[in-house]
C-alpha cells in the first residue's frame, strides 16, 4: 500500500465520523429549537413518557440492585487487602450515585429505548408513514421527535435517581446480609457521606444521556435505508452510536465536574 | 392546473426524471403509467414537495410549488399511499381524522369522529371498523381507509399510489370504483401512478407513460388503444418483446 493510500485510509472513516457527528449535532439543535415552538402534541408526549420512563423502571431497577450488590463484594474483597473493609458503605454509595447509576441506566435506556425508537421510525419511513405525515401538514420532527426526546430528557434523570437509591439498596443488603455492617451505620455513613453535588451532578448525567439517547433513535430512524435490513442496521447503529456517546459525555461531564 | 416542465431528478448515478413535461387540467383524473422503477411514484413526491426535484419547474395553478407555504399547499391535497400508510399507533377513526383534529381549523373529537365514521362509509366501511387498528384489519380494508383518510378534509387534488397494488382482482374492482366514484363525486383533480391497465381504463380520464425519465406518450383515455407508439402497446398488452427491455 503507498502512503497516500494508507493516509486514505485513515481519512475516510475519519471524515465518515466526523460528518456522523455533524449530522447528530444538527438534528439534535434542530430539536432543541423545536422543543419551544407550536404545535406541541401532549398525548405523543405522554406516550412517550410511558414508554421511556414508566415501562423502563424494571429493567433500570434489577441492573442498579445486582450492580449495587456486586459493588459492595468487590469493595469488600478489594478493601481486604489493606484493611479497608469498612469503606463499603461510603465506596458503593458514591459510585452508584457519581458513576455506574448514571452509566448503566444510560446504557439500559440506549438498549431499550434508543432501539425501540429507531426500529419505530425507521418502519415507519419503511412504511411511508412519515410521507404520509408530511402530507398531512405534521412536521415528522414536531410530531415523533420532540415529544420522545423531551421525554428523555425529563425522565431519565428520575430513572438515575431510582437506579442510585436501588444500587445503594443492593448494596445495603449485600453488606448488611452477607458482610456483616451493622445495618444503622451502613445508613449512616452513606447519607454522611454523601454531598448534595453527587445527587445533582448524577441527575444532570442522566438528563444528558436521556437526551443523546433519544435524539440518536430518532436521528437513525428517519435517516433509515429501505426495507428489513434498513430497519435492523438503523437500530443497531443507533444503540452503538448511542452507548459511545453516552460513555464519552460522561467522560466529558466528569471531567468537568469532578476533574481536578 | 398541474404543470411540470423539465423536471429532472437524480439519485447519485440514477438518473430517474430525465425531463419530465406533463400537464394535468383541473377537476380531470389523469393516470401515470410505466413499468416498475420508471420513476413515478418519485415523479409524484416531486409534486408534493417530498422529495426535493433537480431541475425544473412545478406549478400548481401558475405558483411554483418549490416557494409557497407548505401548509396550506399540503391542505389542497389528499393522498393515498401504496401501502395504505397508516399510523399503526392510532385508531382507524384517528388515521381517517388525522388532518381534521390539527392545525388551523381544527374540529372537536366528536366532531371530527363522526366525519371519519362517514368518511368511513364512503368507501363501504362500517362504523365498527373505526375503533380497530389497522393491523387488525386486511389489505383491502386498510386501502379503503386509506382512500377515506385522503378523502377525509375533501382536498381539491387526490394522488393515488399504486391503488390496487397486492389486491385480488374483485377488491382492485371495488376500489376502482369508489376512486372513479370519488373523483367525478367531489370534483377533484386526480393523479393515479399504476401498472394495472384495468385500473387506468376504470379511473383515467387521461393517461401519460413514463418511461426512461421522459413522458414517453399522453393522450386522452380513449386514444390510448390506439395509439401507434410501440412502447404503450408494448406496456399495455404486456408483451415481453418490443422496445422496453424485460430485464432492467
Amino acid at each position: 500500500m503507498t502512503p497516500a493510500g494508507a493516509l486514505a485510509g485513515i481519512g475516510r472513516p475519519v471524515l465518515a465520523a466526523l460528518a456522523s457527528l455533524g449530522r447528530i449535532a444538527i438534528y439534535a439543535a434542530q430539536t432543541i429549537t423545536h422543543l419551544v415552538r407550536p404545535p406541541f402534541y401532549p398525548r405523543e408526549f405522554l406516550t412517550a413518557l410511558m414508554q421511556v420512563g414508566w415501562l423502563s423502571l424494571p429493567v433500570v431497577g434489577l441492573t442498579a440492585l445486582f450492580t449495587g450488590g456486586a459493588l459492595a463484594l468487590q469493595i469488600y474483597a478489594g478493601g481486604q487487602r489493606f484493611s479497608a473493609e469498612a469503606v463499603v458503605p461510603q465506596i458503593v454509595a458514591i459510585g452508584m450515585v457519581r458513576e455506574l447509576g448514571p452509566v448503566l441506566v444510560g446504557l439500559m435506556i440506549a438498549a431499550r429505548v434508543t432501539s425501540s425508537i429507531a426500529a419505530e421510525i425507521a418502519t415507519m419511513k419503511v412504511t411511508e408513514q412519515i410521507d404520509a405525515l408530511v402530507t398531512l401538514s405534521t412536521n415528522p420532527m414536531k410530531y415523533l421527535t420532540v415529544p420522545r426526546v423531551l421525554a428523555g430528557f425529563l425522565c431519565v434523570p428520575l430513572l438515575v435517581a431510582i437506579g442510585d437509591i436501588i444500587g445503594i439498596m443492593g448494596g445495603f443488603a449485600v453488606g448488611t446480609g452477607q458482610l456483616g455492617f451493622n445495618r444503622a451505620s451502613y445508613i449512616q455513613n452513606t447519607v454522611n457521606f454523601l454531598e448534595g453535588s453527587d445527587i445533582i451532578t448524577s441527575l444532570i448525567k442522566g438528563a444528558v444521556f436521556g437526551f443523546i439517547a433519544t435524539v440518536i433513535g430518532c436521528l437513525y430512524g428517519m435517516q433509515s435505508g429501505r426495507g428489513a435490513q434498513g430497519v435492523g442496521a438503523a437500530t443497531k447503529n443507533a444503540v452503538a452510536t448511542a452507548a459511545i456517546l453516552i460513555l464519552a459525555a460522561n467522560f466529558i461531564l466528569t471531567s468537568v465536574m469532578f476533574g481536578q | 392546473m398541474i404543470a411540470l416542465q423539465g423536471v429532472h431528478k437524480s439519485f447519485g448515478p440514477n438518473r430517474v426524471l430525465r425531463g419530465v413535461d406533463l400537464t394535468i387540467a383541473k377537476g380531470t383524473s389523469m393516470v401515470i403509467i410505466g413499468g416498475s422503477g420508471t420513476g413515478k411514484s418519485v415523479l409524484l413526491k416531486c409534486i408534493l414537495g417530498l422529495v426535493r426535484h433537480d431541475a425544473g419547474t412545478i406549478t400548481l395553478d401558475g405558483q411554483d410549488v418549490s416557494r409557497v407555504e407548505r401548509d396550506p399547499f399540503l391542505a389542497r391535497f389528499g393522498m393515498l399511499f401504496q401501502g395504505g400508510a397508516l399510523f399503526d399507533s392510532l385508531k382507524v377513526w384517528e388515521n381517517v381524522a388525522f388532518r381534521l383534529m390539527r392545525g388551523a381549523g381544527r374540529l372537536p373529537q366528536d366532531q371530527a369522529r363522526q366525519i371519519a365514521i362517514e368518511k368511513l362509509r364512503r368507501v363501504g366501511l362500517t362504523p365498527a371498523v373505526a375503533d380497530l387498528f389497522p393491523a387488525e384489519l386486511s389489505g383491502g380494508m386498510q386501502k379503503r381507509v386509506g382512500l377515506a383518510r385522503a378523502i377525509a378534509a375533501e382536498p381539491e387534488i387526490i394522488f393515488f399510489d399504486e391503488p390496487t397494488t397486492g389486491l385480488d382482482p374483485i377488491m382492485a374492482g371495488v376500489i376502482n370504483d369508489l376512486i372513479r366514484e370519488i373523483v367525478v363525486e367531489m370534483g377533484v383533480t386526480a393523479m393515479t401512478i399504476t401498472h394495472d391497465m384495468t385500473s387506468v381504463r376504470a379511473i383515467a380520464d387521461s393517461v401519460a407513460m413514463l418511461h426512461q425519465g421522459v413522458i414517453q406518450w399522453t393522450g386522452p383515455i380513449g386514444a390510448l388503444d390506439a395509439t401507434p407508439d410501440p412502447y404503450v402497446q408494448q406496456f399495455i398488452h404486456g408483451r415481453a418483446d418490443g422496445p422496453i427491455a424485460a430485464v432492467r
